[in-house]
């Protein structure tokens, strides 16, 4: 070994090291920002590490990559943060397309240099089926999310039959290069066949299911990073990816019990299929209010809990929200925040868009802790939120959310909820919580609705 | 390639997994999205495989591949610990009464 290359190595070990701080650091709000400077410090170390390589003959191309890399990176981390889960999609096509083109060049070198050993080529197999899926898959994804592409689940018979066969032949193609690794005409088929199963993977998906998927999708996308440093024999690269895998994995199945979903539902089940509810409900009446009412009824309250959701995203009203909660706090109200995991598009979305709005993080809490609260709280303010706070999913056995653990706002002695319309919402199912006695809707557009509110309680205050 | 790389590679995979478990399973819910931003950006170290490839210079092909890899995982770095930091930034206590 050359000194250049024990120094490679030496970089290596150390961006490892700093790899594993960093997520350590995240586990606090207060130490996470240090976390982030321990991944930069890390990923220089090992960038620098690895241009001493003395394989390297030319830097020009190197050079072009990172100036393009970054020119798209720096607008991409500008995004609003309600398009967070785009930005995010997209970064797990782009480390999957990372994984599939080099695995595709290895094969291509290793084939003229007659240097294809059984191994390398089943690594190179898995990486390339792994990172040309998540590539497809997540440009799906982002394009559902960016609206784009329809957001409805596009199903037809026989879907999962169809996808699983498309896969397994790629896996076919794939072990049969294991024993004749010349014939390349295998190779663009497996291309191509796993940039088709990522398309047709994410066709069923509801925007609703997003948050499991982007997981799910960022579990394979640092899957695909392990085969690559199996592929090219780098430990650091292994190591980076199985951070990133096991991450995933572990927010997919934090979002799979918060839906009361199998993982193997998630895996092979047609995720997402709606089941157009047969909701053949008998006319049921509702109590409506105005703005004015909901002021009322939340300045008289000792305890008030806001439960967001993706519709308080959409409406780009957490900074109405965060007024509210102003307005209450400076008289004396406690007010607190619910949050279900799977809120939102992707994992933790609701607390950044609020943390956005300067809402404190200590006000913001996770679905079981405030359970506990709430049989003891006055209001309950539901913005944008439908399936989550949904009585049905306790109690119904027929309903397609039955099991779900929800947030039980129904336990509270009011609820105030903003819809736009009667309409149920994305997954058709119509809302109980919405004909109970003790529940006021108050109908129309969150961000004009929580803007009156806030005029609501600002002019009692006035006085 | 010895078996023992293979042997030593696939152990470090298994010990990274337990370790990223166990670290991962410590990350407040609060911050879940900024979790994913920043594990996206980390295994954007994929760079270093990809910047052999384009600089190594053995074909035409792998030398456009590599290139465009290296374009895709310098935009993971640089968007994905920006907005990171970004979002971070946002998360704050409760302000002291003013």
């Amino acid at each position: 070994m050359s000194t250049a290359e024990h120094l490679t190595q030496a970089s290596y070990l150390a961006a490892a090291a700093l790899f594993i701080l960093s997520l350590r650091w995240l586990s606090d709000p207060r130490t996470a920002r240090r976390g982030v400077a321990a991944g930069v410090a890390g990923m220089a170390a090992a960038i620098v590490g690895t241009l001493l390589h003395p394989e390297i003959v030319n830097y020009t191309w190197i050079v072009v990559a990172f100036v393009v890399g970054t020119a798209i990176g720096v607008p991409l981390s500008k995004v609003p943060l309600t398009a967070v889960p785009q930005r995010t999609a997209l970064s797990h096509a782009f480390g999957g397309l990372a994984a599939g083109l080099v695995g595709t060049a290895k094969y291509a070198l290793w084939l003229h240099d007659g240097e294809l050993t059984m191994f390398r080529t089943g690594a190179i197999g898995i990486e390339v089926i792994l990172g040309y899926l998540t590539f497809t898959g997540s440009l799906m994804a982002a394009g559902k999310l960016q609206e784009i592409i329809p957001t409805r689940p596009m199903t037809y018979r026989g879907q999962n039959v169809v996808n699983l066969s498309l896969l397994a032949i790629a896996v076919g193609a794939a072990g049969w290069l294991l024993f004749r690794p010349e014939m390349w005409q295998l190779f663009p088929a497996i291309i191509f066949l796993s940039l088709l199963f990522g398309v047709l993977l994410i066709m069923p998906i509801g925007g609703a299911d997003m948050p499991t998927v982007i997981s799910l999708l960022n579990s394979y996308a640092g899957l695909s990073a392990v085969a690559m440093g199996f592929v090219l024999e780098n430990k650091v690269l292994i190591t980076a990816g199985a951070l990133d895998g096991s991450s995933g994995l572990i927010l997919s199945i934090i979002m799979c019990r918060a839906m009361n979903r199998s993982f193997t539902n998630v895996l092979f089940g047609a995720f997402g299929q709606v089941q157009a509810g047969a909701a053949a409900t008998e006319a049921r009446t509702v109590k409506s209010g105005t703005p004015r009412d909901a002021a009322d009824l939340l300045e008289n309250a000792g305890k008030v809990v806001i439960v967001p959701g993706y519709g308080m995203a959409v409406a780009q009203a957490q900074h109405r929200v965060r007024e509210i909660y102003d307005q209450l706090t400076k008289r004396g109200v406690d007010v607190k925040f619910a949050i279900h995991p799977v809120a939102g598009r992707m994992p933790g979305h609701m607390n950044v868009l609020l943390a956005e709005a300067e809402v404190p993080y200590d006000a913001l809490i996770e679905m079981d802790d405030i359970n506990r609260d709430l049989p003891q709280t006055d209001v309950v303010l539901v913005v944008g939120a439908n399936d989550v706070v949904n009585p049905a999913a306790r109690h119904d056995t027929k309903s397609p959310i039955y099991g779900m653990p929800i947030i039980d706002a129904d336990r509270a002695k009011f609820v105030i909820a903003n819809k736009r319309s009667m309409n149920p919402g994305f997954a058709g199912i119509e809302n109980e919580l919405y004909y109970a006695d003790n529940t006021l809707m108050v109908f129309g557009d969150a961000k004009g609705v929580l803007g009156d509110i806030v005029k609501a309680l600002a002019g009692e205050s006035a006085h | 390639m010895p078996v023992l790389d293979l042997w030593s590679m696939a152990f470090v995979f298994l010990l990274a997994t337990f370790v990223g478990f166990q670290v991962i399973q410590n990350v407040s819910r609060l911050l879940h999205t900024p979790l994913m931003s920043l594990t996206n950006a980390i295994s954007a170290i994929a760079v270093v495989g990809s910047v052999i490839i384009a600089g190594e210079q053995k074909s035409t092909f792998s030398t456009i591949l590599g290139t465009v890899a290296v374009a895709a995982s310098v935009t993971n770095i640089v968007s994905g610990f920006l907005i990171t930091d970004r979002m971070l930034k946002m998360f704050r206590e409760r302000r002291p009464k003013s």
